[in-house]
């Protein structure tokens, strides 16, 4: 199967830290990633480089076989999609004005924004349980009802990969599984994929089926998800014990205090 | 995609409140016109005193004051999308300082006339340069760096200017003075001002709804399409532009650029498709209004139009502050 996405001997170094050093990695449709490593590692820049955001690293990163370096700014955003780890307010833009701005990247230059992307738009506001907030000011919003607004623009930007920065931040235990099972939905189909930084194993564990885990010094593992979970592989890349209980429902994964 | 009704009005609204500050500041002076001679001196030369009052004088100055007020209003709704700041306007990065620096400078070296526009332009660019070098760390460019950074710039300038004014000679300063606290009295030429601020609007409309994602970060911009480096460089060329056209044709007038984007935005224009041009209606017509007032207030002295734009402008803004939601 064609990879989507396909990173190859990908070295990135930023301030003299090395975040991953010869990387390789193939996201193929239909497949959902979580990446994973303790803080400072440098998942954010890694993942601002694989959405083609940032330059500056050596390997290649290959978006539907094409070197994303080359692609224009509006024809990568159709293609690759980023939810940033920072939320912005805008200057009060409203809910469904944000929203739309996802289907920037579809429109062309002059073009104002017509029915069906309103519809998108509505689609996507009502996937996330924002009806009720369409007309409100981004200003009047709580963080995570504004981090639901910023994945709802990111689900109607449409988007073949989809990477999420600590997606669930602010987010309550509710919202947590709603957003995660609408992403699911859109995002991890035949023709679609998705990449997430999380920080929460359980969640990685039971929202994606394939792990990238970033280690200290730039060196990573990165394969099926039922590979990686091993605790003490993953009590090294976090530099804590951590124990894994199965239950009936799938594994546990606990950091002793 | 617009909300039809709000938003929509503001456009025909500010038209109306363009053509009405004109018919006024025709109308008002040191010899009232009636309104309904006013249109005929416009488009008939009877030779009349009257005619001549309104062909010669207030026409080419309430048009000025427009086209000034219409470049400040965009420039400060650009560097307030650059910035990501509603605090953003020429004044407060320091590029009209940079540009009035300049002309008083070419004022106190007694430079012809002609000198002052291409000074002011150069002061605009060097301090717009000057900022963006400063301010630039790594690849990248923080708004909160940027505006502190354009905050001591103009601070410098204006240590500059207390340094040209105290060793130009007597006879020169109160030409000086009263063109630093803006002044429109000279300002009979708006075919210029007219021709940039069309253009940059024009060009600035082709570019709204990357301007609309920009105020959402330029790295969410990046990520949703935007060419960033280029929009940003536009941004910086395209304010510093407007800025030196508007400070050669006026002088320093300040508030005109902060408070009319934010007027917009209260009003429900945060669209830059509709906030651009009404900003730019808005911003005109503003200043026409504070010219009609500084022309008559204390007539038949005239006061600095930038004097009587503080004076609104300041607790405007207070206000508008104070009433601003908050998360």
């Amino acid at each position: 199967m064609n990879a989507l996405l396909q990173v190859r001997q990908l070295s990135v170094v930023i301030g003299g830290h090395r975040v991953c050093e010869r990387l390789d990695l193939d996201i193929e449709p239909g497949q959902s990633w979580a990446l994973l490593g303790r803080n400072g590692t440098g998942k954010t820049t890694l993942l601002h480089h694989l959405a083609g955001l940032r330059s500056g690293h050596t390997g290649r990163i290959l978006l539907e076989g094409r070197d994303i370096a080359t692609l224009a700014p509006r024809a990568r955003a159709r293609k690759i999609g980023a939810l940033l780890q920072h939320s912005s307010r805008g200057f009060g833009a409203s809910v469904l004005d944000t929203v739309l701005s996802g289907r920037h990247p579809h429109l062309p230059a002059l073009a104002w924004e017509g029915a069906q992307d309103l519809a998108i738009a509505h689609h996507c506001i009502d996937a996330l349980g924002l009806r009720d907030f369409t007309d409100r000011s981004l200003e009047t919003l709580s963080g995570g009802e504004l981090r639901r607004v910023e994945i709802a623009r990111l689900l109607a930007q449409q988007t073949g990969v989809t990477l999420l920065d600590e997606p669930m931040n602010h987010l309550d235990i509710g919202h947590q599984a709603a957003s995660l099972r609408v992403l699911r939905e859109a995002c991890v189909t035949p023709g679609r994929s998705m990449l997430m930084v999380l920080h929460d194993l359980n969640l990685a564990y039971h929202a994606c089926d394939h792990w990238l885990i970033l280690n200290a010094g730039g060196s990573w593992l990165a394969g099926r998800r039922d590979d990686l979970a091993d605790p003490q592989l993953l009590g090294t890349a976090f530099g804590h014990p951590i124990e894994r209980i199965d239950g009936a429902a799938g594994p546990m994964f606990l950091a002793r205090l | 995609m617009l909300n039809l009704n709000r938003r929509t009005l503001l456009l025909p609204l500010s038209l109306v409140l363009a053509v009405a500050s004109l018919a006024l500041a025709l109308r008002l002076g040191s010899s009232d016109i009636p309104l309904i001679e006013v249109w005929g001196h416009v488009v008939a030369d009877d030779g009349s005193i009257n005619d001549q009052i309104i062909d010669r004088l207030r026409l080419p100055r309430a048009l000025s004051a427009f086209a000034v007020g219409g470049l400040l209003a965009l420039a400060g709704a650009l560097i307030q999308v650059l910035l990501r700041n509603p605090l953003g306007d020429p004044y407060v990065l320091g590029v009209s300082g940079g540009a009035s620096t300049a002309v008083l400078t070419a004022m106190l070296l007694a430079a012809p006339a002609a000198w002052y526009a291409p000074a002011a332009a150069a002061g605009a660019l060097l301090s717009t340069l000057l900022v963006f070098g400063l301010a630039r760390s790594g690849d990248d460019w923080r708004s909160e760096r940027l505006l502190l950074t354009g905050i001591v710039v103009a601070a410098g300038w204006s240590a500059l200017i207390s340094f040209v004014l105290s060793i130009s000679p007597a006879t020169h300063l109160p030409g000086m003075l009263f063109w630093l606290m803006g002044d429109l009295a000279d300002a009979d030429r708006p075919g210029l001002p007219f021709a940039v601020l069309g253009t940059a609007l024009l060009y600035c409309l082709l570019r709204a709804r990357d301007l609309n994602i920009a105020t959402q970060g330029l790295l969410q911009a990046a990520a949703l399409g935007v060419d960033t480096g280029r929009l940003r460089l536009e941004l910086y060329f395209i304010s510093a532009v407007l800025t030196a056209v508007a400070v050669t044709a006026a002088g320093a007038v300040g508030f005109v650029g902060l408070v009319t984007p934010h007027l917009v935005r209260r009003a429900g224009g945060r669209d830059h498709r509709i906030l651009l041009p009404v900003s730019v209606l808005l911003g005109g017509s503003l200043l026409v209004f504070a010219d009609t007032l500084a022309r008559t207030l204390v007539s038949p002295m005239q006061l600095p139009v930038g004097v009587l734009t503080a004076m609104i402008g300041v607790p405007v803004f207070l206000l508008l502050l104070r009433r601003q939601t908050r998360p």
